[in-house]
């Protein structure tokens, strides 16, 4: 479970990203976090981890103060919060072996991961998750040889590896293309029911969200101005996150999409 | 469901020889190389515990830098060097404008191209300080002979890089200036000149940089500058007039790579 | 594109008539300085040995060839010197590089107010000073020696490593660094993983680029007295043994020319 308490962050220019935001996510709950451009969503879930320092407030993982701890505490806890990444983030010219084992780092000393000595059932662990996201046979591959949701997939398998209490998914879908992004968070949404893991999804894709999560966290220039189940997701309130626009048209134009994506897979089903 | 059991034990594959026995043979071979060159190295420790001492004075003599007593042979030697580096730069790039032209494959006929390449290769293969040594032997001793060996060694670097840039040059460009039924000295002066003129002016100026740099060298053997000077500190034992040439060369060449940041800046 | 109205209408000009004048005045200025420089530099130039340098060289010419191939034999053992200066040179130089680089890039530094400018500093200075001038003062320091030179040589080489290397250190992906921050990784952790996976194929190819240009300088470091083929050669000067100066040249030649391809070999594989 986390707490995320009158959380607050003013950077060094004066710009308050975030306001007193303060929201529980419960074991098991997926939750979308959405908002403009700027609105400090990626602020906010890099304030968890404390990638970037918060300036006021608390977070608690599992009573845990994160905010308190001191460097090696902070450590510690990192290891137990999986984190996923808009550009993939993998270490490009390391395999994609050693990428979901870097997820291990805060668990081995490093000698062994220098010399990339991980215990056994580090690396069967690691197979199983390479095999989860359907990636076993590319376990030797470099990082950048793979394509960008293969690339994603490892990035999950990455955060699996550290064992976690809590996800935090920064704009998974942004650099994939429409079909891809719908299997990568099906993947994402099912690995969190599997192991009844809460996680956090920063999120621009409006209608991905909807799909997709259980819960809907609004943000609109640091502040929450939506806090709710999906489904009650209208017009007003998309008003009130992003201001005035034509939101009808946009609904429109994904159903054309689906439908096109139910088209495509009949097709190709019908090929085989 | 069926239970998959998956390996416990994982290497990294070898990232450049995939032959281990290729690969240990490589490692023994530097070890074995390692060994003996350390071996070879002689070191007369007692010498080295004497010139602990002295490295000492020279640490302090370098924070604590002597100007004064020594200043006119340093004032000397670093006018020379200056002068020095100034002639030879301009006269290194009036000269190494021509041959790089003709050392660019795209605009010069074969013969000029082989010609120029043979005056760039001779003017790179061999270190400024043994050509300081070879024009001293002919010309006297005295900044005469680092002027010449400077400008010698400019040509090499520009005419050579200049080439490269000319031999980059966007075809698209040149093809269009040709298109007009220019002449060759008007394509060179049109299509060449502008993509070019940048990057000449930046290396020149980087240049001037390493030709400052040399000149505190080849006083050395002889040819002037502030090369003589430091020598001549270095062999009374003077570490703290060595110390304060050692940081006006340093100052100097901060001053050089500062200024020509903005003298590209401007350009640009 | 300045266009003057004038009483024959309008007149087009590259430039400005203002930038037109301060391009004059600089070009102008450049001019009168070469000049006031030449005139400073040759002010001790005695002109006759320049006159009569056609017939010296000519002199030296006819002395130095043929070159002595039989001197060949006595050149291998500092041959090897040279070598073993340039490369136990650079081993150490990057050594010392490293940690200055990650001290001087301005992502890794560990304070922005000491470590990095005392980091750029160090830099500067080594890549200031040619390694001869370090030579000279190292032979002053701990006597004539293969020590000396690769020291000298250890000196110059940080300069130039820890420029390229933090340069490439602040070129890496902080996305990258991020990822491995999050996993809970230990500093010397991130640098193994987020920083170092980024930067080897610069580290390698900067190495190799810095051993080439280091067995042309070791090649000299022994006019100053640091071992290697230049003590050969001021040997061979003090006594006017031209034919085997020649000697000494083409061995040089043929060490820097093989040395140039095995570098650029070495930098094909790895890019």
């Amino acid at each position: 479970m986390l707490t995320v308490d009158a959380l607050t962050k003013t950077y060094k220019t004066g710009d308050k990203a975030l306001r007193a935001v303060g929201f529980t996510v419960p074991k098991g709950q997926v939750v979308g976090l959405i908002g403009p451009s700027g609105a400090g969503k990626s602020t906010l879930i890099r304030c968890i981890n404390r990638l970037v320092e918060p300036t006021e407030g608390r977070v608690l993982l599992n009573d845990l103060d994160v905010t308190a701890l001191p460097a090696a505490g902070l450590r510690r806890a990192r290891r137990r919060i999986g984190m996923i990444f808009q550009e993939y983030a993998l270490v490009e010219r390391l395999t994609v072996m050693e990428n979901v084992l870097s997820g291990r780092l805060g668990y081995v000393g490093f000698w062994r991961s220098f010399l990339r000595r991980f215990p056994e059932t580090d690396i069967e662990n690691a197979f199983r998750l390479l095999d989860r996201v359907g990636l076993m046979s590319h376990a030797d591959k470099r990082a950048d040889a793979l394509s960008g949701g293969q690339r994603q997939r490892v990035g999950i398998a990455r955060a699996l590896a550290q064992d976690p209490e809590l996800l935090l998914i920064d704009e998974p879908t942004a650099s994939l293309d429409p079909k891809t992004s719908r299997q990568i968070m099906r993947l994402i949404v099912e690995i969190c029911a599997e192991r009844g893991l809460p996680a956090i999804i920063n999120i621009h894709d409006v209608l991905l969200a909807q799909q997709f999560t259980q819960r809907i966290i609004g943000l609109r220039a640091g502040e929450v101005v939506f806090d709710g189940d999906p489904a009650a997701l209208d017009e007003n309130v998309l008003t009130r996150i992003y201001g005035e626009e034509d939101w009808t048209a946009m609904r429109r134009a994904a159903e054309e999409d689906d439908a096109a994506e139910r088209d495509a897979a009949e097709r190709m089903a019908g090929m085989v | 469901m069926s239970v998959t059991t998956y390996p416990r034990t994982w290497r990294r594959p070898p990232t450049m020889i995939r032959d281990a026995r290729l690969r240990y043979a490589l490692y023994a071979g530097i070890l074995v190389y390692l060994v003996l060159a350390v071996g070879s190295v002689e070191v007369n420790w007692a010498r080295v515990w004497e010139g602990l001492d002295r490295g000492w004075r020279f640490v302090l003599g370098f924070l604590q830098p002597d100007f004064t007593s020594r200043w006119r042979d340093i004032s000397q030697g670093l006018v020379e060097s200056l002068t020095m580096t100034m002639t030879a730069t301009v006269a290194g790039v009036i000269i190494s404008v021509p041959i790089g032209i003709g050392a660019a494959r795209n605009l010069a006929p074969r013969p000029v191209y082989y010609l120029c390449r043979g005056i760039i290769a001779l003017s790179r293969s061999l270190q400024e300080i043994i050509i300081a040594i070879l024009l001293v032997a002919m010309f006297g001793f005295g900044p005469f002979a680092g002027f010449l060996t400077l400008t010698f060694a400019t040509i090499g670097f520009l005419s050579k890089l200049l080439a490269e840039d000319i031999e980059d040059i966007d075809e698209a460009q040149a093809e269009a200036i040709r298109a007009t039924g220019a002449s060759w000295w008007q394509l060179v002066n049109y299509a060449v000149q502008p993509q070019v003129m940048p990057r000449l002016i930046g290396l020149v100026l980087y240049r001037f940089d390493i030709n400052f740099r040399e000149s505190a060298v080849i006083g050395i053997v002889g040819a002037g500058g502030i090369g003589a000077t430091l020598n001549t500190a270095i062999d009374r034992y003077e570490y703290d007039s060595a110390g304060a040439v050692l940081l006006i060369i340093i100052a100097i060449v901060m001053a050089a790579e500062y200024s020509s940041s903005h003298i590209r800046k401007w350009v640009q | 594109m300045p266009v003057t109205e004038t009483a024959r209408g309008p007149v087009w000009q590259l430039r400005t008539p203002r930038a037109r004048l301060l391009m004059w005045l600089g070009w102008f200025a450049v001019v009168a300085l070469t000049v006031w420089c030449w005139q400073v530099m040759t002010k001790d130039t005695i002109w006759a040995f320049v006159a009569d340098a056609p017939s010296q060289a000519a002199d030296i010419g006819a002395r130095a060839f043929p070159p002595r191939w039989s001197y060949a034999e006595k050149l291998w053992l500092p041959l090897w010197d040279t070598i073993n200066i340039a490369t136990l040179g650079t081993m150490l130089g990057v050594a010392i590089a490293t940690p200055v680089a990650f001290m001087a890039a301005r992502n890794t530094t560990p304070s922005a107010m000491f470590a990095r400018p005392a980091a750029l500093f160090i830099i500067v200075a080594s890549r200031s000073i040619n390694s001869l001038i370090w030579a000279l003062l190292l032979v002053s320091i701990l006597g004539p020696g293969l020590l000396a030179g690769i020291i000298a040589i250890a000196l110059r080489s940080i300069g130039f490593v820890g420029k390229l290397l933090y340069e490439a250190i602040e070129e890496t992906d902080a996305t990258q660094i991020e990822a491995i921050e999050a996993t809970g990784a230990s500093g010397a952790q991130l640098l193994t993983y987020g920083y170092w996976p980024q930067i080897a194929p610069a580290f390698w190819g900067i190495s190799v680029f810095r051993w080439d240009i280091n067995i042309r300088e070791s090649a000299v470091l022994g006019l100053v007295g640091a071992g290697g083929l230049g003590l050969q050669l001021q040997a061979s000067l003090n006594v006017l043994a031209w034919p085997q100066v020649t000697m000494i040249l083409i061995v040089i030649l043929g060490t820097v020319v093989f040395s140039e391809w095995v570098s650029a070999r070495v930098r094909h594989a790895i890019i």
